[in-house]
């Protein structure tokens, strides 16, 4: 008699999966609730940058609240690609959404001419928190609620402007890795270019997300997935990660707890607003 | 407690309106309002109407539950009068979770209310004895646990209440089953997550392969209740559903809106279930040995 031999396999290393028909799902019932349902509001803006993240949280509030009453708001910065202009107007005639350009070039010159000696990185924080000072003007003026695109790998690797790209009071796609976002847009029809693109925050020419972080998003979101389970390094290498990339993702989460959170209060008395006295957000 | 009126153990039919409620969180009187019109519509022949576990204030209160729980009398008495409302002096059964105020004490508890001219008597109360505190969860920080796990008489028969978590602990249905429970009520509020599976989302496929091991196991119907709505960005799954004593599904309700299910109930299922898969009728003659074993966390009595 002979037995055939069957093995248990190795734990999956890849990034994490989608089944983005359920993620749609869910994300539109999330934003027709969160926004229609709880806040009585049906319309959205969303600063539209041409990049893949915008262009599906556009795609999602096109399904949930319809096409009209989704408003694009591209920012330029006079140093902003013009093809992300171009990327970004795919998305608008595809959908058939409404739009708007508002430089904000003099708006952060204005502030800039003041700090000649500025640096990449302040200059980025610069025009990402006024990009956020437009958008909650615009969702004042339209009587829209500003949606946020940040997702979950850019949260966790603190790779963006605190109280700025991570301030819109709803987010649908802040619990998706990169990895899976780029799955979802596939499934909605984002324009191809948009998704095969490198992506950018464009703040300065030729960035690359993936050349800031030191990491593809495929390996980070690998190695994300399973932190956040609990695995420990050691448990992750043995897995068939290298050291340094484990270490690499470790630092940046670690190092950036602060930027998940509100602002640190001092507390006083037996009432110190969300340590004491603890009411939910919709409440 | 009350004892039910007009018990009848030979009961065949049980209809049944499974009210999966959608509510503004922490508005109470406006959610009880708005319970009227599904009232109303559940069908004349209906017998129990079985709500969901916060089912009228929201499930993530936080310290806002000690502004929005209800002595069980008064929420009994709110209840009757809203049935009354809409139905008349038509007499249902009805259950329904709430967060309970005794005296001071706090509670995640269900009622199961005999109405009648306007008027509730108070059957049963369980109180959520599994509350989780973990992850998402934070019942215990404001909260107590429930001390018992009652099996009640009703007009129906014996039948037992468990809410949410309480079901996900094997024993709890199972002693529930030992003690006589043959409908097994089960209202729930569960914030989805998983999005890796085919068609829906983790936690619900998770939450069904639940329910239905534990009514073919024991050979009983299980009515459950799910809040649906999104909660500060947690979604409730719905999916309210009825299950046979097969363990198969006979209705299931969708994941996000607001909806009644209907079923009539043949408590005649119940035999030939537990005739053709006898698991129950094993464990009853196998439990004394499982529990008299002394390696067993059990009190025992001192000596």
């Amino acid at each position: 008699m002979t037995y055939t031999l069957i093995k248990a396999p190795h734990p999956s290393v890849g990034p994490p999966g989608i089944e983005a028909s359920v993620a749609t799902m869910w994300l539109v019932a999330f934003l027709r609730d969160e926004m229609c349902v709880r806040r009585g509001l049906e319309r959205a803006v969303i600063g539209l940058s041409g990049g893949v993240d915008s262009a599906v949280t556009a795609y999602l509030c096109a399904r949930a609240l319809g096409p009209r009453n989704v408003y694009a708001i591209r920012m330029p910065y006079v140093t902003s690609s013009p093809q992300s202009l171009s990327d970004a107007q795919l998305v608008i005639d595809d959908l058939g959404i409404e739009s708007r350009t508002i430089e904000i070039t003099e708006a952060v010159d204005g502030y800039l001419r003041h700090e000649p000696d500025a640096d990449a990185r302040r200059r980025g924080n610069v025009m990402a928190r006024m990009r956020m000072v437009v958008l909650f003007d615009q969702s004042a003026k339209l009587e829209a609620l500003p949606v946020g695109t940040g997702n979950k790998t850019e949260r966790l690797l603190g790779y963006f402007t605190w109280h700025a790209d991570d301030t819109p009071p709803v987010n649908p796609l802040g619990d998706l890795f990169k990895s899976q976002v780029w799955e979802l847009a596939r499934y909605l029809g984002v324009p191809q270019r948009l998704i095969e693109k490198a992506p950018t925050a464009d703040l300065e020419a030729n960035q690359t997300d993936e050349a800031d972080l030191g990491i593809s998003y495929a390996r980070a979101d690998a190695i994300l997935s399973q932190l956040l389970l609990g695995y420990s390094d050691e448990q992750l290498i043995e897995r068939g990660f290298k050291e340094a990339e484990v270490k690499l993702i470790r630092r940046r989460v670690d190092g950036t707890h602060w930027k998940r959170h509100l602002p640190t209060t001092a507390m006083l008395s037996n009432t110190a607003i969300n340590e004491f006295y603890l009411r939910p957000v919709d409440y | 407690m009350e004892p039910p009126r007009n018990v009848t153990a030979s009961a065949q039919h049980l209809q049944v309106a499974l009210v999966q409620t959608k509510p503004l969180k922490g508005r109470y009187t406006e959610n009880l309002r708005n319970l009227q019109p599904a009232f109303a519509e559940v069908g004349e022949g209906t017998q129990l109407v079985v709500l969901p576990e916060a089912a009228l204030s929201g499930y993530f209160l936080e310290g806002a539950v000690y502004e929005i729980a209800l002595p069980a009398r008064r929420f009994a008495d709110d209840l009757a009068r809203t049935w009354s409302e809409a139905c008349g002096n038509r007499r249902v059964d009805l259950v329904c979770g709430f967060f309970e105020n005794d005296e001071g004490t706090y509670y995640n508890a269900a009622l199961y209310l005999e109405i009648e001219g306007g008027e509730a008597r108070i059957i049963h109360r369980h109180r959520k004895m599994f509350l989780p505190t973990y992850g998402v969860f934070d019942e215990e920080r404001f909260l107590s646990r429930g001390r018992k796990l009652g099996v009640f008489e009703t007009r129906f028969g014996k039948l037992a209440i468990l809410i949410c978590e309480d079901v996900w602990h094997a024993l709890m249905p199972t002693i529930a089953a030992i003690k006589g429970a043959s409908v097994l009520i089960v209202p729930s509020a569960a914030p989805g997550r998983g999005i890796d599976s085919e068609g829906e989302l983790g936690s619900i496929l998770r939450w069904r392969e639940v329910l239905t091991t534990t009514a073919s196991e024991h050979g009983l119907f299980i009515l459950y209740a799910g809040l649906t709505g999104f909660e500060g960005g947690k979604g409730m799954t719905g999916s309210s559903c009825v299950i046979d004593p097969h363990g198969d599904v006979l209705v299931m309700a969708p994941p996000t809106e607001p909806c009644i299910l209907l079923a009539d109930l043949d408590l005649g299922e119940i035999d030939v279930a537990r005739a053709t898969l006898p698991l129950l009728g094993d464990l009853d003659a196998v439990l004394p040995d499982l529990l008299l074993d002394d390696e067993l966390p059990l009190p025992r009595a001192r000596t």
